[in-house]
């Protein structure tokens, strides 16, 4: 089964990426913007046995670090 | 005397000839060189050091990857022994990732890879690698990454300033790190991460010999010790 990842650091981490990011897409002049924050999404091909503790083990030893950033995993059957 | 260091080298170190090579020169013996796949240290080590570069070449995190890398348990294990650890520039982020320091190393505030001399404040002088500054000592060290800007919670921030395990901190506007922070002690004081140079600042010809009192102190302290 494909797993996808989703990597996104904790709200009042700033997000010296997502505001440069804020900047150009204001530069281009698109308006009502209140903010942007970059995370990054991880795919996954696993044994359709593989249990959500061991994906939880994965994000929190390697793919996530917990200092810094939340993590959520998002499986075939929440996958529309 | 003897010192016995080791220098571990990861895929895309760059920093680890220049660390063995300070090592050497202040020690007066050569340091061994381990790589990141080996499972063992060298028996009976006085000091280990993580060196800088863009190990696994910075892919999912700065250090990550090194940090789950064979040689990365081994050295875990000596620190947990008490055996001195120094981590400099990716060196610092694989002790951050590896959980052997608190906190991150983010990217930069202003998005910039920084690579300039810049000003230290020596914030505590009583550690084995500091033991050879005065408090409050400035120092010339270059930095040179794109990665260095220091976070950890309130409480941890305030955890590390209460127990004195603030090493360095940048006397100027770097990196955007919390409380410019530019290195940090373990508790039990024999893991030291730092983003600056100090092995780029140990001769005359370097433009700042500012770096070489740090590997004076660990030097001496152990070899008294």
């Amino acid at each position: 089964m494909k797993v996808r990842i989703h990597v996104s650091l904790k709200p009042g981490v700033l997000d010296p990426q997502g505001r440069a990011v804020h900047h150009s897409l204001e530069g281009l002049g698109f308006k009502g913007i209140e903010d942007v924050r970059v995370g990054r999404l991880i795919e996954l091909e696993v044994a359709d046995s593989t249990s959500d503790a061991d994906l939880d083990r994965m994000c929190r030893q390697l793919l996530a670090n917990m200092v810094i950033e939340n993590y959520r995993i998002e499986k075939p059957e929440s996958v529309a | 005397m003897s010192f016995r260091s080791a220098v571990v080298t990861f895929p895309g170190s760059n920093c680890d000839r220049d660390l063995a090579v300070a090592l050497e020169k202040v020690s007066g013996t050569p340091a061994l060189r381990v790589w990141h796949g080996d499972a063992e240290l060298p028996e009976k080590l006085d000091f280990i050091a993580l060196p800088g570069g863009f190990s696994y070449g910075d892919y999912l995190r700065s250090g990550a990857m090194a940090a789950r890398s064979p040689i990365m348990q081994a050295v875990a294990q000596a620190a947990g022994r008490g055996v001195p650890v120094l981590g400099i520039c990716n060196g610092f982020q694989v002790l951050t990732e590896s959980g052997l320091l608190p906190g991150a190393l983010m990217r930069n505030a202003n998005q910039h890879f920084i690579c300039r001399t810049v000003r230290l404040s020596v914030e505590n002088s009583q550690s084995l690698f500091t033991a050879g500054y005065e408090a409050g000592q400035a120092l010339h060290v270059p930095v040179a990454h794109h990665d260095g800007n220091y976070f950890a919670d309130e409480d941890t921030l305030d955890r590390l300033e209460g127990e004195g395990r603030v090493a360095f901190r940048y006397a100027e506007t770097v990196n955007g790190s919390r409380r410019d922070i530019a290195g940090i002690l373990n508790e039990a004081g024999n893991v030291l991460g730092m983003m600056p140079h100090p092995e780029r600042a140990i001769e005359r010809e370097h433009g700042s010999t500012d770096g070489r009192a740090l590997f004076e102190s660990a030097i001496r302290g152990l070899v008294e010790a």
